[in-house]
């Protein structure tokens, strides 16, 4: 305490401050725009290769093989460092303590890089357990293990030695999704590897068991890694951005402990039909309907907190780049539900509906919320004043949000054609299209959604470029420093 | 609210938090999942399910290794389409022996639940080689390769046998001679009798590429497709499936 009144005395707000550890939240942050990039680059490469077949090269990079490359390169990759990152500046900026543990926090950054990379190699050679979002095989689960419960030991040790009296809202969330997703992985990885020295294993679980406790895991792995996680990203950097508190404290109570419960139930719905028992379908569907109170309630208290303060985004990219994202949660929550209805997931269910469904989760929301908190992130980890450019923040939204649109406006259409299509009969009763009819017609669609991924590119390109200004210390010359942005003192 | 009052216990007490958080996010795995263990429930007893042949997991693993699911289910819905376009709706007995399950949850292809037999192997291999030199508006990559690769088959008496832990019925036999079965089953006029002593007298088995000389990736990947949905003898489960009261009116019907 003594620290603390002479540096109070002082009146410097620096030497009240306790020594952070940033230099691991650097390393997350310069990782998550690295891997954000090969993730969204990879994408763009498998919706050609689905427009143009001629883009596969066998036998490494078939969309086969790609597009769990895909996949975890944007969730584990890009979205598990921007988790990591933020949570290591909120809980140490909430808890008025530096991360507990020393080292520790630099060997999770090393063990997680560690770690994508053994998945992403192990998928461009045919090593993978088959289970979407659980690919990586046995050894890299192992050494998950390791690395995500020193994750929880140094968050929740920061937690525990907290100068602050109170648990801030972003860490009860960012403690869910850690102690969650460490129960799902170990849940849905039970494997026996055929032999100590090589790399494929069988799951313990088959069939219908194998299905339920994979759609267990991952529809969850959506609920706690890219919904739970990021709204503790949002408890946090939307305030601060806006600089106004958050909306409702009750609400937000409401909001945390129903989601976490509701959300794990809701896994079946990606099962309805199936040779799942009718009862869990139903239980399934059911929670998934309920799903939608606490997923508005989350998106109220995030776009509130702007109360009073909505001029705000009229002069700050930065915070529209934040509001956009809570949006974007909105929508899909709300059509997340509506899927989940069995008579609506008969036709959409194996379609492109659902490749939107998700991409207007992940792009507009997981996309957003993390470009947000880059762009509040890098100026004041580096010492910068204010970024290298507001417009080029500017740019990136218009070119992102355009791309969503062209992705979404693309797959919507495309996926309830295909449903449709599917189940439609001619005069005599007999299925009018053969299935590769129904292939043909998606062609001038998956044009589209590439192109719509090609500006998503385009913008995280231009993100990246004003970082690198920004680090570098540059400020453009058309944009005078005392532009809205105000940076450095965090 | 009061109640919401009471919540400053968590928020001071992060050890709580944490147990209050494990305790919520339990319950609904534990509803969902736990009783899918009795499986008499689940899983209605069918006459014709069997293990894969060694050869036939050795395709099943290739499917995985390749990614296949990605863009084919292999689960039939009960809707008056997918059973016009693929056949009988899928049984949960048809994949208890798939580890992991092959379910899927796209069809930018279509659905292989019941491929096995619909295609000649001829038509098969030629498609993997190139799906649009029979397709030609298939949008599906190549594997050529495949005919080019021999099939790991070193060790797949080890597979059997991992597979046997996590209670597959695979015997001691069955392990024994999985490398032999493995390739006499893709040896035209191979003496078979082992093979069929072991898995049926169903099983397929002939040089499925048309290369005598190697028992490729394409052998495995296509004896494994051949055998999709092929297992389950349908005229046993039909009877036993039907309820009592709706089976009479259809044997009184003639």
């Amino acid at each position: 305490m003594t620290s603390v009144t002479s540096g109070a005395a002082l009146g410097t707000a620096a030497a009240t401050r306790p020594n952070y550890n940033d230099d691991v939240v650097r390393l997350f942050v310069l990782a998550t725009i690295f891997w954000g990039i090969a993730g969204f680059v990879v994408g763009l490469l498998i919706a050609t290769q689905l427009a143009f077949p001629q883009f596969n090269i066998e036998p490494w990079l078939n969309f086969g093989r790609l597009r769990p490359l895909h996949t975890s390169a944007v969730i584990f990759a890009f979205g598990g460092n921007a988790l990591f990152a933020s949570a290591y500046y909120v809980v140490q900026r909430t808890c008025q303590a530096r991360l507990w543990g020393g080292w520790l926090a630099t060997f999770t950054f090393w063990g997680y890089q560690a770690m994508i990379v053994m998945a992403g190699v192990g998928y461009l050679f045919g090593i993978t357990q088959g289970k979407e979002y659980a690919e990586p095989e046995w050894y890299v689960d192992l050494w998950l293990t390791i690395v995500w419960v020193a994750y929880l030991l140094v968050f929740l040790g920061t937690v525990i030695k907290r100068k602050e009296p109170h648990i801030y809202v972003a860490n009860w969330f960012y403690l869910a999704f850690i102690i969650t997703v460490a129960v799902l992985h170990l849940g849905n990885n039970l494997n026996i590897p055929v032999s100590l020295l090589g790399t494929k294993s069988y799951p313990v679980l088959a069939g219908v068991q194998g299905a339920m406790v994979q759609w267990w895991y991952g529809h969850n792995a959506v609920g706690f890694f890219l919904t739970a996680g990021f709204l503790g990203m949002m408890y946090y950097f939307v305030p601060k951005q806006a600089e106004r508190p958050v909306y409702s404290y009750r609400l937000s109570i409401l909001h945390f402990w129903s989601l976490i419960f509701i959300y794990i139930w809701a896994g079946p719905h990606h099962l309805h039909y199936t040779a799942l028992p009718d009862w869990a379908q139903t239980l399934g569907m059911t929670f998934s309907v309920m799903l939608w109170m606490p997923s508005w309630g989350g998106m109220i208290n995030g776009i509130m907190t702007l109360s009073g303060a909505w001029d705000k985004l009229r002069r700050d990219p930065v915070l529209r780049f934040m509001i956009v994202a809570v949006g974007f949660y909105g929508m899909s929550t709300f059509e997340g539900p509506l899927m989940s209805i069995k008579e609506v997931n008969a036709l959409s269910h194996y379609t492109d509906w659902t490749i939107g469904h998700v991409h207007s989760g992940a792009l507009g929301w997981v996309g957003f919320i993390s470009f947000g908190m880059l762009y509040y992130l890098v100026p004041r980890l580096w010492g910068r004043e204010r970024l290298y450019s507001v417009k080029l923040v500017n740019t990136h939204l218009w070119l992102a949000t355009l791309g969503i649109v062209l992705y979404i406006a693309a797959m919507w259409p495309a996926g309830i054609f295909q449903g449709l299509n599917w189940r439609t009969y001619d005069e005599m009763g007999f299925l009018k299209y053969s299935f590769v009819e129904t292939v043909m017609d998606l062609h001038p669609y998956y044009i589209i959604r590439a192109l719509g991924g090609l500006l998503y590119v385009l913008g995280a390109l231009i993100m990246t470029y004003n970082f690198w200004r920004t680090i570098r210390g540059d400020v453009a010359a058309a944009e005078p420093v005392a532009s809205q942005l105000k940076g450095a003192v965090a | 609210m009061d109640l919401l009052g009471k919540h400053g216990f968590f928020e001071r007490n992060s050890i709580y938090m944490l147990i209050g958080i494990i305790v919520t996010v339990l319950i609904g795995g534990i509803v969902e999942v736990v009783p899918l263990f009795r499986m008499e429930t689940v899983i209605e007893p069918v006459k014709g399910m069997r293990p894969y042949t060694p050869l036939e997991l050795a395709g099943f693993n290739i499917y995985v290794r390749e990614g296949c699911y990605n863009c084919h289910s292999q689960q039939i819905r009960p809707l008056r389409d997918e059973v016009a376009r693929y056949g009988h709706y899928s049984l949960a007995a048809e994949s208890m022996y798939d580890k992991p399950f092959q379910w899927g949850s796209k069809r930018t292809g279509p659905d292989l639940a019941r491929v096995g037999g619909k295609y000649s192997d001829a038509w098969q291999v030629a498609h993997l080689t190139n799906p649009r030199s029979v397709v030609p508006e298939s949008i599906m990559p190549t594997y050529n390769f495949l005919n080019h690769n021999a099939a790991d088959l070193h060790n797949i008496d080890k597979h059997l046998a991992t597979l046997r832990l996590t209670g597959v019925p695979y015997t001691d036999d069955d392990i024994k001679n999985a490398y032999k079965d493995a390739v006499d089953q893709a040896t035209d006029g191979a003496d078979a009798a082992g093979l069929n002593a072991r898995y049926g007298e169903k099983v397929n088995v002939r040089d499925f590429d048309g290369n005598p000389n190697m028992v490729s990736e394409m052998d495995a990947l296509v004896a494994y497709l051949q055998v999709l949905g092929t297992l389950v003898d349908f005229t046993s489960y039909d009877q036993a499936a039907l309820p009592a009261s709706a089976a009479k009116p259809a044997e009184a019907t003639p």
